[in-house]
């Protein structure tokens, strides 16, 4: 047991070198690290350790698709349409359509009309995911009653929705996010219904949560004429001072059809206003719209509240527009942003949010780095003396194996936190524990009168079992902590679990070669501990 | 060079003897930890009891806390917990889960940033939610509980089941007396929390592991003693190693402790409790329950033992 082929040692050493120069770029400044990047082939890996946001500063924003939200929009929707349905059908709907949370009820008492109108109805049903996926259920549950005809929204269409409205979420909020100028933002899905997003660096959340808080949703109205049914006009706020305005439920144009949008200034006031350019469709419904209500005043509609309502002088056919109301330059900039970005499709609530400074990170990096060199001198003091030149060799081991901890982090790009250098200098007490079981082992058998060659080799044949099953143990430990822990605290699964397979290749089999050099060169009489 | 030696060697204690102390007194503590997580509670971090807690440093060099504190109740939102933490311009301010949910919430932050932006830097912000903190827990439970089986099944295919049954004896006993802890001191009870707990349990098993390991293997070599003699001798084999390794590990928290800053101080101490109690039921309750379990060498798997034999005198071949 005491022999070593060469190529053994020589792929620890060159496993060591690997190691190190894996860990290097950490040490250095970025810039300089970024700089070497672009003169090397791009297969030479050349990454520096991620800092968790614990470390680095920013914030952490979990935030919530609001479902209830994507409900409502998808029933609203429902409305028009049975509306464009049963006017193309021209079926009268004698009793108007009324809205519940969870569909609408067409009002029609005459049994002739419903039954004409029933399958009209049924044909806005559509498969789950459109009309070519297969066998998914469908959008709707279409029934007759004595009332009329209802039709209800099925739970597999809800959740097909909120799904799509995470997905559309993610990409509006990237490009919001990304208008802000922030670097290096992490974007993310998290289980059903959430999205995370990460900015390094950022502090004060209060701009970020303005730019992605809002869902941006505009909509061009009418404004309500005294003619009007009154089930078909609601009342709005003003987005600025106290009034209220009376518009038309029914959305003649909305965002999803803008192509642009840019801040601008408006040409006989000169105050910031914003252009946008609508799409061919949106331009077209734009102009019809405005050719037949010349002389009309309709509403421009910013998530539920009333930007302005200026009458309509001449048809805007040109696809494009200007939408004014007392903005200050600001403003105006930022709801270009926004409906450049689009409309969330719907409102998200953050449900967690965490900063760090970077003043608190950086004392938290000084406090861990601290901690562990204290730990790691303690620990290599003791063992040096109660060892003697085996607590060397253990020390030697143990420097090894914080290095190989480290050089897997920046292989693996996982992220380094707090909790995760409390992992570290956890693993430092831990990984020599291997030795120590060795070491004591080799004692008792040296005790019993063996050999100094036969009392180690026993040491290290004996104890080995007994090392595999107690570092099982922790593994799988570490291993449910990462599965089930969030945050930082996987930090600290993911170095403690790295720490433990690291400890047995350096303890057991470092150490082995160390003393197998230390044998043969002296062939000593007695052990040294 | 005289070579320290913590532990004394080639020792004969009659730890056996001490379960008629160890037992009761065990027993005792864990009943005492059950009542105070009953009665008195722990001390629940945002983590897992949501709301606000935010990490200030006076811009002047000096928290006013009183000052503080009434600005906060001010603000109408509810019991404002101020705390000082490290140096006299560090304070930790602690508000509950705000009426209106996660609105709440974000109003609540806004307000306070409005409040104190001035006079002092916001070290840290964290908010939690009521779902998500209740997730936290659900997710925090189901992870200890899980990986408790996950260890314990590892156990059973390796050791005996008697073993196993003692592993899980200590191992529970290790978590009540750990929750018993958080009960006392009222340290905050966080996500790290879990972790420090996770942990002190692979650090008990890894315990209970090394000493069943050798109380089997000198089983097998000596079916005439009995078992309490065996599981003596066995105990008194790996004492050196037990204490060696809680020190080492008590050295490295010890300097997480001191040195590791406030944010992870409750989970270094959590952890430094944990290696003495793993520590002392690894000797003390989980090897006794053996004597009870009646666990004999000849109730040994025999085909088990013959594999064992033959792959040690392979061994001896090769080496």
């Amino acid at each position: 047991m005491l022999r070593f082929a060469p190529w053994k040692l020589a792929s620890v050493l060159a496993l060591v070198a690997a190691a190190v120069l894996v860990i290097v770029p950490s040490f250095l400044p970025t810039q300089a690290v970024d700089g070497i990047a672009l003169r090397l082939p791009g297969f030479i890996p050349l990454r520096q350790i991620v800092l968790g946001l614990d470390l680095q500063g920013g914030a952490y924003m979990l935030m919530e698709v609001d479902s209830a939200s994507v409900v409502k929009t998808q029933v609203e929707a429902l409305r028009d349409d049975v509306r464009q349905k049963m006017r193309d059908g021209k079926i009268a709907i004698a009793g108007g359509i009324a809205v519940d949370p969870r569909g609408v009820l067409v009002r029609i008492a005459d049994p002739a009309e419903r039954a004409k109108a029933f399958p009209l109805l049924q044909s806005l049903s559509q498969p789950i995911g459109g009309p070519l996926a297969g066998g998914n259920g469908r959008t709707l549950a279409v029934a007759e009653t004595d009332a009329g005809v209802r039709l209800t929204l099925t739970d597999a269409a809800i959740a097909d929705k909120v799904r799509h409205a995470v997905g559309q979420s993610i990409e509006v909020l990237n490009r919001r996010v990304n208008a802000m100028g922030t670097k290096e933002t992490v974007i993310q899905q998290q289980g059903a219904n959430r999205v995370l997003i990460e900015v390094p660096g950022l502090q004060d959340t209060t701009k970020l949560k303005e730019i992605i808080g809002q869902t941006a949703k505009l909509e061009f109205r009418l404004v309500a004429d005294p003619g009007d049914p009154p089930n078909d006009v609601e009342t709005l706020p003003m987005q600025k001072g106290g009034a209220t305005v009376q518009v038309q439920k029914r959305v003649m144009v909305d965002g999803g059809d803008l192509v642009d949008a840019q801040q601008s200034f408006d040409q006989q006031t000169g105050e910031p206003d914003v252009t946008f350019r609508f799409n061919l469709r949106g331009g077209q419904k734009f102009g019809q719209v405005t050719s037949e209500n010349v002389g009309r005043p309709f509403a421009i509609v910013l998530d539920g509240k009333v930007i302005s309502a200026p009458v309509i002088r001449s048809p805007i056919t040109g696809g494009t527009g200007q939408i004014t109301g007392n903005f200050t330059l600001d403003e105006a900039s930022s709801l270009a942003i926004l409906l450049r970005a689009g409309a969330l499709p719907a409102k998200l609530t953050v449900v967690e949010e965490r900063t760090v400074g970077p003043g608190l990170g950086q004392d938290s990096i000084d406090a861990g780095k601290r901690a562990a060199y204290v730990g790691a001198a303690l620990v290599v003091v003791y063992m040096i003396a109660t060892y003697g030149i085996f607590g060397v060799f253990a020390d030697l081991a143990l420097a090894v194996h914080i290095l190989l901890i480290f050089a897997s982090m920046v292989l693996l790009g996982a992220t380094l936190t707090l909790p995760g250098i409390a992992g570290i200098v956890f693993t430092i007490g831990m990984a020599v524990d291997s030795n120590v079981l060795i070491y004591e082992r080799i004692r008792e058998e040296s005790h019993l009168g063996r050999s100094v060659i036969s009392a180690l080799d026993a040491g290290f044949r004996r104890a080995f079992a007994t090392i595999i099953d107690s570092n099982v143990t922790m593994f799988v430990a570490a291993l449910i902590l990462y599965l089930f822990g969030s945050g930082a605290v996987r930090g600290f699964a993911v170095s403690l679990g790295l720490g433990i397979l690291t400890s047995i290749i350096t303890a057991v089999t470092m150490t082995r070669m160390m003393i197998a050099a230390w044998y043969h060169r002296g062939r000593p009489k007695r052990l040294p501990i | 060079m005289k070579l320290l030696r913590l532990a004394p060697e080639n020792t004969k204690f009659g730890f056996m003897r001490f379960r008629r102390v160890s037992y009761p007194l065990s027993a005792t503590l864990s009943i005492i930890s059950v009542m105070m997580f009953l009665f008195v509670g722990m001390n629940y971090g945002i983590d897992f009891a949501g709301g606000t807690q935010v990490d200030m440093r006076a811009k002047s060099g000096e928290a006013h806390l009183a000052e503080l504190r009434a600005t906060a109740e001010s603000l109408g939102l509810g019991p404002v917990e101020v705390q000082q933490i490290g140096g006299e311009s560090d304070v930790i301010l602690k508000l509950n889960v705000q009426a209106g949910g996660d609105q709440g919430q974000q109003a609540a932050i806004a307000k306070l940033r409005e409040a104190f932006s001035a006079d002092y830097e916001f070290r840290s912000v964290d908010s939690v939610g009521p779902t998500v903190s209740s997730e936290l827990v659900q997710s925090g439970t189901l992870g200890v509980v899980v990986a408790i089986i996950a260890v314990l099944t590892y156990l059973w295919f390796r050791f005996e089941w008697q073993f196993a049954v003692g592993a899980i004896i200590g191992t529970m006993h290790d978590l009540l007396l750990t929750v018993g802890f958080f009960c006392v001191t009222q340290l905050e009870f966080n996500q790290t929390s879990i972790a420090a707990i996770l942990t002190i349990v692979g650090y008990s098993l890894n315990e209970t592991v090394v000493v069943l390991d050798r109380i089997r293997e000198v089983m097998r070599k000596y079916k005439r003693l009995s078992t309490a003699e065996i599981i003596d001798m066995s105990v008194n084999a790996v004492l050196p190693r037990t204490i060696m390794t809680a020190t080492t590990v008590f050295l490295a928290l010890l300097a997480l402790f001191f040195l590791g800053g406030h944010v992870i101080r409750s989970f270094s101490a959590a952890m430094i409790w944990g290696i003495f109690v793993a520590t002392y039921s690894s000797i003390f309750i989980c090897s006794p329950m053996l004597i009870y379990m009646g666990v004999r060498a000849e109730s040994f798997d025999k085909v088990r033992e013959k594999d064992a034999a033959g792959a040690e005198a392979k061994a001896r071949e090769k080496a």
